[in-house]
């Protein structure tokens, strides 16, 4: 059993069937990389995870338990965090204020809101995102107005946002889209430190074959909102399906 | 100090020394000068500024820090003045327990009114608080009767004998704290000069300033840091891990309860309430307050607050008369002119004024006037930076 299990999941739009018949497993702290042309329902699949869409069909079960049916906030609470296509941060916020929202999110939950103590006094928080920042190689950016940065940055940003608040499971949806070269690279880095260093599973989507394949365990490849194959990276290099559908198009 | 630092300090510092001056700073002009109808000081037209300054200063709080826009905070406003206005007709004259009545009446008013309403955001919510708002001004007007005296209002009467007050038979009860009357006053003349110095209105401004007080604390929190999350990017909020709708009822209520608090200070200084109090147009007038001044910055609202009722009470009074008083020394045909091209924008052509200048402010300054205030600090820091050694190391500070 994986910490994660998708079964027969469906979800129509309109008369788009935009994943039909998913069926997922993500054993615990791998790397597991979905791969698929534009529009094989990619972040749709993710959508479903994090309770923003709910399938049609089929169940989502994570850590042994279902998160369908339950809100976007208590699935994160459950250890799922997720990184977006687009990166989502608070724009019109500091680097620092970013990360120190998903602490006090975690640390108060709903119902404890400390109104009149100062934001000043919470040390320990600050110390924590700073040493996070650090890892991401943030920290003199801290003070930035963050909607002010480099779409990079945003995204390392965001990454750090999630990884902050100690998930079971990071969904990763195109980390490195819009990244120069060096960028890339560094953020490959980042996610195999951060792998080495903590328990966590990673579900990656990913266009760049080059970080597909630097990082994954297993390789789902995804096509017209069906899964074609599941295999290692190894066997899927060679795969004549996947060339077919997938890498036949950038050769 | 008093567990705020810095700029806020300075700001509160501010705030609190032009709140307790104000019968000096607002009376800048000798009684027989011409310029006395400019003239401020005077306890009634004070007391608006403080409590209006409360109201916009609670509203902030909700549309400054959340990006929820009420147009409703007027029903806040009224439930909390009836509220008032029974406590010192059925329990006592003095305005303490009126005016916690008015807080807690007003609190639960928008824990009903929050709760709904924040089902929906943007135009929803402000059209959701707009309804709640036009049927309790709706209800107070006919159905409530009972309760609010319908279209006359509420006002303590002769017959009025409030339990724990000694009335005497006949007389009309007025409002006190703790025996101070709110309508006493000394009047201190120096030279040309004349300040009125009121109990009422220094009751106002040191309710003022604490209120002022808490709202840099709750800014300033871990609480006002998730409001302004959930302002910033709602969807990354969701996937963070929290409820944020808590977080906006709450919000909600706390501006709630302010304006309750306004609503309640109003009947203390005038035992009277009516429910034109709750109309629709009361509930815009803050949302202008609250833009104009500067939504979500400090002390944005208490500016625009004052701004807007000085325009409304001091403008409105320049007439005809006055505009010829002003250009007299002009040839008679020049003088004939500018009284034409000015009446329009003075006396009950105040609103025009106000209207253009919201305009500009909306489109040159969307910070409102602490924006501007900034623009024109940071161009003579920029001016004296650069004579000093052409560095322009000159750091933008953020709107607050
Ligand atoms: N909310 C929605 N409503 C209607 N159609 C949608 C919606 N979300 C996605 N789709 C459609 O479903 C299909 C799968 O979209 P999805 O975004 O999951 O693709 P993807 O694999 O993430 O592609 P990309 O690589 O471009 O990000 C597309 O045809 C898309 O237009
Ligand atoms: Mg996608």
């Amino acid at each position: 059993m994986g910490i994660l299990e998708v079964k027969n999941v469906n979800k129509r739009f309109g008369g788009l069937q935009a994943l039909g018949d998913v069926n997922l497993s993500v054993a615990e702290n791998t790397v597991h990389a979905i791969i698929g042309p534009n529009g094989a329902g990619k972040s749709t699949l993710l959508n479903c995870l994090v309770g923003k869409l709910i399938p049609d069909t089929g169940s989502v079960m994570f850590a042994g338990q279902s998160v369908l049916g339950r809100k976007p906030y208590e699935i994160n609470q459950m250890g799922i965090s997720r990184v977006f296509q687009t990166p989502e941060i608070f724009g019109d916020l500091s680097v620092m204020e970013n990360m120190m929202i998903p602490l006090l999110a975690k640390r108060d939950g709903s119902f404890r809101m400390h109104a009149i103590e100062s934001l000043e006094d919470e040390r320990e928080l600050r110390a924590e995102a700073e040493k996070m920042l650090d890892e991401v190689n943030m920290l003199d950016k801290q003070d930035m107005h963050s909607a002010s940065m480099s779409r990079g940055d945003k995204r390392r940003l965001e990454m750090a946002m999630c990884l902050i608040q100690r998930p079971k499971l990071l969904l990763l949806d195109e980390p490195t889209a819009g990244m120069a070269r060096a960028d890339t690279n560094n953020t490959i880095d980042l996610l195999k430190e951060i792998k080495e260093k903590r328990d966590i599973t990673m579900c990656i989507i990913e266009h760049d074959m080059h970080v597909v394949f630097s990082l994954a365990d297993r390789i789902t490849v995804l096509a017209q909102g069906t899964p074609l194959v599941e295999d290692t990276p190894e066997n899927i290099k060679g795969h004549p399906k996947v060339k077919e559908a997938y890498l036949g198009e950038a050769a | 100090m008093l567990g705020i630092k810095g700029k806020d300090l300075s700001v509160f510092i501010l705030v609190a020394v032009l709140a307790l001056l104000a019968p000096f700073l607002l009376n800048p002009f000798p009684v027989d000068s011409a310029m006395a109808q400019f003239n401020a000081g005077y306890p009634d037209l004070m007391q608006r500024f403080v409590i209006f300054g409360i109201f916009a200063i609670g509203f902030n709080i909700l549309f400054g820090l959340t990006g929820y826009l009420s147009f409703g905070h007027a029903a806040f406003l009224g439930v909390g003045s009836y509220a008032a206005i029974w406590m010192m007709k059925l329990v006592s004259l003095n305005i303490v327990p009126g005016i916690i009545m008015a807080i807690v009446f007003a609190g639960l008013f928008s824990v009903l009114v929050g709760y709904i309403s924040l089902r929906r955001s943007g135009i929803y919510f402000s059209i959701l608080t707009l309804a709640f708002a036009q049927m309790s001004y709706a209800l107070a007007y006919s159905v409530l009767t009972p309760i609010t005296g319908g279209e006359t209002g509420l006002q303590i009467k002769p017959g009025d004998t409030p339990l724990l007050s000694n009335v005497a038979e006949g007389e009309i009860g007025r409002a006190n704290f703790f025996g101070l009357e709110m309508s006493d006053s000394s009047v201190i003349t120096l030279g040309g000069w004349e300040f009125t110095m009121n109990v009422g209105y220094y009751v106002c401004a040191v309710v003022m300033i604490a209120a002022f007080y808490l709202a840099i604390r709750i800014f300033r929190s871990p609480f006002g840091m998730m409001l302004r999350a959930v302002k910033s990017n709602q969807q990354r909020m969701n996937y963070t891990g929290l409820n944020s709708k808590p977080y906006t009822l709450a919000a909600f209520v706390i501006s709630g309860m302010y304006a309750g608090l306004a609503g309640g200070l109003m009947v203390a200084m005038d035992t009277q309430v009516g429910p034109e109090r709750m109309f629709w147009t009361a509930s815009g007038e803050v949302v202008l307050m609250t833009i104009l001044g500067g939504a979500g910055t400090l002390i944005g609202p208490v500016l625009g607050a004052g701004f807007i009722k000085y325009m409304e009470n001091i403008v409105s009074k320049i007439n005809s008369t006055v505009l010829h008083e002003w250009f007299a020394f002009l040839p008679d045909g020049m003088e004939d002119f500018l009284v034409t091209i000015f009446y329009p924008f003075v006396g009950k052509g105040w609103h025009l004024t106000l209207g253009l200048m919201f305009m500009a402010v909306v489109i040159f300054l969307p910070g409102g006037l602490v924006q501007g205030g900034q623009k024109i600090a940071a161009m003579f820091r920029g001016k004296k930076a650069a004579e000093k050694d052409g560095k322009t190391a000159n750091q933008q500070t953020p709107a607050e």
